[in-house]
């Protein structure tokens, strides 16, 4: 993980999201309030805008500048989420040295890992977090393995099963929670727009 | 989409600039990061009142800052938190040094932003969460109760404890009372527009109301062909009722909240319903709240909150209060 890698998966990330946010504006209308495509799209779109402001910079103070764009320039839910998650990502130990692909997996669980404990909320109950947490599950079994490329391949999968399995969930968290039986039959647009930047960023690093 | 707007981009921020000028007698507007703050400083030993939420509820919550209410509060886009540095700054310049009161509807985001801010400011600080609303079932397999038209109350009681020299935690006690002795539900006819969505939040009947919907328009209880008032007005009473439980004899107060898009004259009618029912039901109303404080843009529609009321509550509701969207006694 280079700040170049984060530039280019940022772009690379605001274009996917682009092509689906009609999917996702809708998803969040039928259960949420609304706001979550533009809210994503607000956030990378600083992101994005920060290339020349980081790129020459240290990965720590580069994350950490991202944390801070990303807290204070989207709000919402995803706002404090994804800001918790760069912010964790900023504080691992030894950046200045070379991140390969399993302190880069390190760094994303313990990112994940503060996500959830900030969100409160736990696989099943259909939010961001039921695509996160079992891709951070299945990084750990990867890392320190010799085969990261069909790994990646089974988390793009596991990611796409979870994304789909928040359809037929109640939602216990989040704006969805008050809707009981009525968010049934939807997918969560978190959990969505989530799987999307996850299989984004596998395809590239498998592709690279 | 028909709307006053320039471009999105710079939706919030003229809006804010023109609260700003047009009550410049009582408030400042900071942006970047975005807060309200009182043109006057907090006076020392008084406890900071802040909230904040997303924008689209004018005149919540810039609205009530001001003598009597908040000290600040902090908007975020429409619809969506704030964030942890507009909580962080607001704190950093109204707080004399008797602490910071936090108080925030209960939505996920709300909470997270809110719980961040509050950890990265670095003096003494605390928070009251509102939930309020009984058209969600409060059970341990949901966020709880969302926060709506009640905060408002909240403000404006704890307000007045403040500028009496409340303790923060005295704030606090009486903030959690004033949340928990209130019911709020509410009705949408039409939906709202987010101005970054550019089309209708949700699509809705020319004859049909959700019951039970959400200050952002989110679905309710129900989706129901539309009533007479009395009707509407009867069920969410009754609803509101089965969960407060007040007793015969106590004195209540009944807030009767437009969603931006109904005009007074239609409220006011909800208010008489609203009286004449809780009159042959026995609940005594003593003191009254009617218009457009807790809106969701311009969404035709109106909740009902009452609020059970003791001498304390009543004492602090009718002291003086000075702000853009509520004044009395000074």
């Amino acid at each position: 993980m280079s700040v170049s890698f984060l530039i280019s998966q940022a772009k690379s990330i605001q274009k996917v999201i682009d092509e689906n946010s009609a999917e996702i504006e809708v998803l969040d209308q039928k259960i949420g309030d609304g706001d979550h495509i533009f809210n994503i799209q607000r956030g990378l779109k600083l992101v994005v805008e920060l290339e020349d402001a980081i790129k020459d910079l240290p990965l720590a103070k580069a994350l950490n500048m991202i944390a801070m764009k990303v807290l204070s320039g989207i709000g919402g839910s995803s706002g404090a989420l994804f800001g918790t998650f760069f912010m964790t990502m900023a504080k691992s130990s030894d950046l200045d040295k070379d991140v390969d692909f399993n302190k880069a997996c390190e760094m994303i669980i313990s990112g994940i890992k503060a996500m959830k404990e900030r969100g409160k909320a736990d696989v099943g109950e259909k939010t961001m977090m039921d695509v996160l947490l079992p891709v951070s599950e299945k990084l750990n079994e990867l890392k320190n393995n010799g085969e990261f490329k069909t790994g990646l391949n089974e988390v793009i999968k596991i990611a796409e099963e979870r994304m789909l399995s928040t359809k037929d969930m109640l939602a216990t968290k989040g704006r969805a929670s008050f809707l009981g039986e009525r968010a049934k039959g939807h997918i969560d647009p978190g959990a969505r727009s989530s799987q999307l930047i996850i299989d984004t960023i596998c395809k590239s690093v498998i592709n690279n | 989409m028909k709307k006053f707007i320039n471009n999105n981009d710079d939706f919030l921020k003229e809006s804010l600039t023109g609260f700003g000028k047009a009550h410049s007698d009582i408030i400042n507007v900071n942006l970047d990061p975005s807060f309200v703050s009182r043109k006057n400083k907090t006076k020392d030993g008084k406890v900071s009142l802040i909230s904040g939420g997303g924008s689209g509820h004018e005149p919540m919550h810039g609205g009530f800052v001001g003598h009597g209410m908040l000290d600040a509060a902090c908007p975020g886009f429409v619809f969506s938190a704030p964030t942890p540095d507009q909580m962080q700054a607001a704190a950093e310049h109204v707080d004399s040094g008797a602490g910071v009161l936090f108080i925030v509807k209960n939505y996920s985001g709300d909470i997270m932003n809110f719980e961040m801010g509050a950890e990265m400011y670095s003096g003494k600080n605390d928070s009251i969460i509102t939930n309020d609303d009984v058209a969600v079932e409060d059970s341990t397999f949901t966020t709880g109760r969302r926060g709506v038209a009640a905060t408002v109350l909240v403000e404006k009681i704890v307000g007045s404890l403040a500028e009496h020299n409340g303790s923060l935690e005295e704030c606090k006690k009486l903030g959690e009372k004033v949340n928990k002795n209130a019911g709020t539900m509410g009705v949408a006819f039409t939906s709202c527009t987010v101005p970054a969505a550019g089309k209708p939040t949700f699509d809705i009947g020319d004859d049909e109301m959700e019951f039970g919907v959400g200050i952002h328009g989110e679905p309710g209880r129900k989706r129901e062909k539309i009533q007479p008032s009395k009707t509407i007005v009867g069920n969410i009473l009754e609803a509101i009722l089965d969960n407060l439980k007040p007793e015969k004899n106590e004195k209540n107060l009944l807030f009767v909240n437009g969603m931006g898009g109904t005009p007074l004259t239609e409220l006011y009618l909800v208010y008489e319903d609203a009286c004449q029912i809780l009159q042959s039901k026995g609940v005594e109303v003593t003191k009254s709240l009617v218009g457009n404080y807790c809106t969701s843009l311009e969404m035709q529609g109106a909740s009902i909150t009452l609020l059970k009321c003791d001498d304390e509550i009543l004492k602090h509701w009718d002291a003086p209060v000075h702000t853009a969207a509520m004044r009395w006694g000074m």
